[in-house]
């Protein structure tokens, strides 16, 4: 075992538990919480595979940006009486299960039949390719459009934003 | 390195338990979390695939995703608060008039 495998398994761990207890939770504040923690779990596996850009986007991006409109939402909702949203079981929540156990051990079986030869990429590699100079640099050459098209879906996304959540324009 | 394998499977898995939040929760805000989640994992998917390749493009398309993602919960989170204002629930449920 060396320090790279216990790493995965325990952020793997602690990952797939959090996950769990975000969607079974009645509460969204305790929900919101669960979620930060899954999302530093993944920004943790990525750094595990020398990822560091996309690491610290996800935590300024995901558990920074993301998260806060979240818990803003919850706090603006004021649900109040949560048992009011009383979910008890039900025979779709059955189905939901059964569906997504059934969904699980198909992409399982898929994963361990295939054979999946990569080439073998060497930990330098892997390290150069994630650093922020590296994607910077690919970002402005050969994914400028794309880049320059991420601005305008976001000033659409602010406009649209505004334009439901306000009472009266 | 842990072989690729594992972090398809802990992908796998993380998508699964998303995507039974989204048919089995009633909390509009708690399946917006679960969406979250599915498309969390399937990050995890593209940059495990972007390094073992030594290729770049996964962790690009990463990036276009979170930009997609966080713009989608703005929309998204803008249509439950307006939902929330006229039937003054979140419960999926009873928002059905659209339904015949």
């Amino acid at each position: 075992m060396t320090l790279e495998t216990i790493l995965f398994y325990s952020l793997a761990a602690v990952a797939i538990a959090s996950a769990l207890l975000v969607v079974t939770r009645r509460s969204p504040v305790i929900s919101a919480l669960y979620l930060i923690v899954n999302f530093f779990c993944l920004a943790g596996l990525y750094l595990t595979l020398h990822a560091q850009f996309i690491a610290v986007i996800q935590i300024i991006v995901y558990a920074g940006a993301i998260m806060v409109l979240f818990v803003f939402v919850i706090m603006l909702l004021n649900l109040g009486d949560e048992r009011k949203l009383s979910e008890g079981m039900s025979y779709k929540k059955v189905i939901a299960v059964g569906l997504a156990a059934g969904l699980l051990t198909e992409l399982i079986y898929v994963i361990e039949t295939s054979w999946i030869v990569l080439p073998a990429s060497t930990v330098n590699q892997a390290t150069e390719i994630g650093t922020v100079e590296y994607i910077g640099g690919q970002l402005f050459t050969g994914y400028l459009f794309p880049f320059e098209v991420t601005s305008v879906l976001l000033l659409v996304a602010i406009v649209g934003a505004i334009v439901l959540a306000k009472r009266k324009l | 390195m842990v072989p690729i394998q594992s972090y398809l499977a802990l992908s796998a898995v993380l998508f699964v338990i998303g995507a039974a939040g989204v048919l089995a929760r009633r909390n509009a805000i708690i399946v917006f979390m679960s969406i979250e989640l599915m498309l969390n994992s399937v990050n995890l998917t593209l940059i495990a695939f972007s390094v073992y390749l030594g290729n770049a493009t996964g962790q690009m398309l990463v990036f276009f995703v979170m930009t997609v993602a966080a713009a989608e919960a703005a929309v998204g989170l803008a249509i439950v608060i307006a939902l929330f204002r006229r039937k003054k629930t979140v419960n999926l449920d009873e928002i059905n008039i659209l339904k015949w």
